[in-house]
């Protein structure tokens, strides 16, 4: 099968008064895969994801998204390529509507330049938003204001948010952090149904998520790739082993 | 035609500038450094300063150097005890946060001002110098009281610079400054440290009044000219930052007096804001810098 | 055009017509009083875009009022140039200084925002009295009589007219709530609050902030200095009064008690306030304590004013 690089980075690093937090990465995304990163606390995974979105700009290396040198990129520009990312600690709009929130994220699908008129307009907007707001399973609180929301219902406005932008590359930092049994097993057919559209990026200390998601599964240790494969493989890898899965998680 | 005189005298008048806003913008760096709310009242307690030491000079009987020692007492006390005041009845309530603390001292500026219009009138009014003796240069004479003001100024800033780093209040100030929760952690009570601060600032900027009144007279507006030099000098020196206030008081009070001499006070003042402005906007890392925003 | 939000847009409807209706009804001084409050108003509502929509608390819109002012009273003092020709000119005057001041201030956020809007206010409003030869400084510029009146449409309106005035104040104002309407009501308006509410995530939305920004900040100046250069020329009065400080705490303040970020607050807070500096002005200078102490007031105990309160508690769609 061949397959399209979507993300590639080359030697991608980030240096914080010295300390390497991510050093020299070289990693590959295909279209379509769910991809895991996983690795012990301080590895480097929330910098590696910063420096992917644009939100860190990296201190050497390069980042290319379909087929573009994005390393000099603002932000902003990047989530409009179709690199979508959520945030580790919930960051929604806390005191306006679940529908509001999402309506934002699907307004830069439609309106590219906020002064030129879209021909669909608000009900276009906001009905692609109700739409990404009832599939993570919210259509029952569009109506709510989002910071009144339970913790899990808040990660999911976040999901939803980033559903709406309908990204190719969906990155998912720890979305799971502090959600119930239940409330997981519902994310996972959520992320499911995104991956149907969307290439995934999921950031996850939760092994049983990365297990049941993950097409392939990257480990990172301070700093660096310790180890690429399929699940299976990197279950059976006595290196990861020694590294991450051997520890308490 | 000869220029020395005139630089002589345009920079002993710098100095003397430089001496009051050296205070009076310290004031405005301490508070800003510690509690990081900017106070646009500070004008005010400048003023207030300026007509305590007038109302003592027309209260107390007897030569106008007991009257000046009093005020030199008693006017910063009473401006003290105002800012404490504002800030348990305002700035605590609204939890020093940076926009509302500008808008709610604006409010106090104006409540500040109207009250001294009604009860002290739109007069300025004369205090005597508590001592005249005129030093003669070959061109001009010059007043002995303003290489008074010049020496209690350094003075002043001299013994608040070594309670800064030597007093336990100080080094609590620091503290709290350097990082309020930590501070909170080891017991220091923030709150209390707020009020302290607030109240210095206020009265260091009374200090200035009072210094500065025999010279120049008081007035219920003076306070707006200290207050914009101030922020010029608290943002160029580095918001905070009492090195670079002193340093910046001396540059900005020298060269708005050298500047007020050869052109037009509107022109210098122009200049200053313009000057604070762009610093603010082309420069905010290394000058309202640690501030975040 | 759909209209978004019908009740908002009902309510706004009705108060046009209350407003129109007005004239029928009001002694010929209540109607000078409702020109003035309708003109401040318009200059609020510029504020409000900025202040209440997108949440940059200015201290220096006076420099926009006294753009359209000057802009367009220099134009009509010194080169005759007809009302409604010196009246665009006004807006084009307002639009270019605060397209160039946004680009600039709007680097800086929060506090040091605050200061800079200030700090170019005052550079402007002392710029005013330095030209004083031009600008006529404190004293200022009376228009002369030729710049009373003018002809549009082969009929000739009279600026010294209480009702004409009333009429002509009244159709910019609508004109301008039914702009603001539309843009606060639609997907900009949404993207202003967005940058309010939670500027990181905007920004992670794949929106440039600093344009939305700037877009707000010109809209704010644009409308801002129309309602100076229509007070200018209504009035026939130029002068440095309305470059001052004070002007710019006056649109704070009628945002504030009205309402930050609501339709209508500006024009509730322009009227309240209004009125009740008219009844203070036998004391002199009595009304500036009654703006400090109003200040304090709001900021410690109202902060969302009057029609904010009003949908925090009751109507959500009162935006």
């Amino acid at each position: 099968m061949a397959e399209v690089k979507l993300l590639r980075t080359q030697g991608l690093a980030r240096h914080f008064d010295g300390i390497k937090a991510v050093d020299g990465v070289d990693f590959t995304l295909h279209q379509g895969e769910i991809r895991a990163i996983i690795g012990p606390n301080g590895a480097g995974k929330s910098t590696f994801v910063g420096l992917l979105s644009g939100r860190i700009k990296p201190s050497a290396g390069r980042v290319e998204f379909a087929g573009r040198d994005v390393t000099g990129l603002p932000a902003h520009k990047r989530v409009r390529m179709g690199l979508a990312y959520t945030f580790q600690i919930t960051n929604i709009y806390k005191e306006m509507t679940v529908l509001e929130n999402v309506a934002i994220a699907a307004q830069n699908r439609l309106r590219p330049n906020m002064l030129r008129r879209n021909p669909g307009g608000e009900a276009e907007i906001e009905r692609l938003a109700s739409e990404a707001a009832r599939s993570v399973g919210l259509g029952e609180m569009l109506g709510e204001t989002a910071g009144t929301l339970a913790y899990g219902h808040q990660r999911l406005v976040e999901v939803a948010m980033g559903l709406a932008q309908s990204p190719r590359l969906l990155i998912l930092d720890e979305p799971t952090q502090g959600l119930s049994d239940g409330e997981i097993a519902n994310f996972n057919a959520v992320v499911r149904k995104v991956s149907e559209t969307a290439t995934v990026l999921l950031i996850e200390h939760n092994m049983d998520v990365v297990m049941a998601l993950a097409d392939r599964i990257t480990v990172l240790d301070q700093g660096r790739v310790l180890a690429e494969g399929t699940p299976a493989e990197i279950t059976a890898s006595a290196a990861v082993q020694a590294a991450y899965l051997g520890e308490p998680a | 035609m000869n220029i020395a005189p005139y630089l002589l005298l345009a920079t002993l008048e710098g100095l003397v500038q430089a001496s009051v806003l050296m205070l009076t913008a310290l004031g405005l760096s301490l508070v800003f450094g510690v509690m990081r709310v900017v106070n646009v009242a500070h004008g005010e307690f400048f003023m207030l300063g300026a007509v305590g030491a007038w109302i003592c000079a027309t209260l107390i009987p007897g030569p106008p150097a007991v009257a000046f020692v009093a005020a030199l007492v008693l006017a910063p006390l009473f401006v003290g005890a105002i800012a404490w005041a504002a800030d348990w009845a305002i700035l605590k309530r609204i939890d020093y946060n940076p926009e509302a603390t500008i808008v709610a001292t604006i409010g106090l500026m104006y409540i500040i001002q109207q009250t001294t219009l009604w009860s002290f009138g739109p007069n300025a009014q004369a205090v005597d110098a508590p001592f005249y003796y005129t030093l003669r240069f070959p061109w001009f004479g010059y007043s002995t009281y303003k290489f008074f003001i010049i020496g209690a100024a350094v003075v002043l800033v001299g013994g608040l610079l070594y309670f800064l780093r030597h007093s336990k209040v100080g080094l609590v100030m620091r503290a709290t400054q350097f990082d309020r929760e930590t501070a909170q952690n080891f017991g220091i009570s923030v709150g209390r440290v707020y009020s302290i601060v607030f109240a210095v600032g206020a009265m260091l900027a009374a200090i200035g009044g009072v210094l500065v009144v025999p010279a120049q007279q008081a007035h219920y507006l003076m306070g707006h000219d200290p207050l914009l030099l101030s922020f010029v000098v608290v943002i160029v020196g580095g918001l905070g930052s009492i090195p670079g206030t002193i340093a910046a008081a001396i540059l900005i009070g020298m060269s708005d007096g050298l500047l007020s001499v050869f052109f037009s006070p509107t022109l210098a003042k122009i200049f200053s804001t313009l000057l604070v402005a762009l610093v603010l906007v082309f420069k905010p890392e290394g000058l309202f810098g640690k501030a975040g925003r | 055009m759909v209209l978004h939000n019908k009740k908002l847009a009902a309510l706004c409807l009705a108060v046009l017509v209350l407003l129109f209706a007005l004239q029928f009804v009001l002694s010929s001084y209540m109607i000078l009083a409702a020109t003035r409050i309708l003109i401040l108003a318009v200059f609020a509502m510029g504020y409000n875009m900025l202040m209440g929509y997108t949440g940059l608390l200015s201290l220096g819109h006076a420099m926009f009022f006294a753009a359209g002012v000057y802009a367009s009273g220099m134009v009509t003092y010194y080169f005759g140039v007809s009302l409604p020709l010196a009246f665009l000119i006004g807006i084009l005057g307002a639009f270019a200084a605060s397209l160039i001041i946004g680009l600039l201030v709007l680097r800086t956020q929060t506090v040091s925002f605050m200061i800079v809007t200030l700090m170019f206010a005052q550079a402007a409003y002392l710029t005013t009295l330095y030209f004083s030869r031009y600008t006529g400084g404190d004293q200022g510029l009376t228009l002369p009589t030729s710049a009373r009146s003018f002809r549009l449409f082969g009929q000739i309106l009279d600026m010294t007219s209480d009702l004409t005035r009333y009429n002509i104040a009244f159709a910019v104002f609508a004109v301008t709530l039914i702009g603001l309407y539309l843009i606060t009501q639609g997907p900009i308006g949404r993207l202003f609050v967005a940058v309010r509410e939670n500027e990181d995530r905007t920004r992670m939305l794949g929106f440039d902030t600093y344009r939305i920004k700037l877009v707000a900040f010109t809209v704010s100046g644009t409308v801002s200095g129309m309602a100076g250069a229509l007070y200018g020329l209504m009035f026939g009065f130029v002068g440095s009064s309305f470059a001052a400080f004070q002007t710019s705490i006056e649109a704070l303040l009628y945002t504030l008690i009205g309402g930050p970020g609501t339709l209508l607050g500006p024009l509730l807070g322009t009227t309240v306030m209004t009125m009740l500096i008219d009844r203070l002005s036998g004391l002199t200078t009595a009304y500036l304590v009654v703006i400090g102490v109003l200040l304090i007031v709001v900021t410690l105990w109202f902060p969302a004013g009057i029609l904010g309160t009003i949908r925090n508690r009751w109507l959500p769609w009162l935006k």
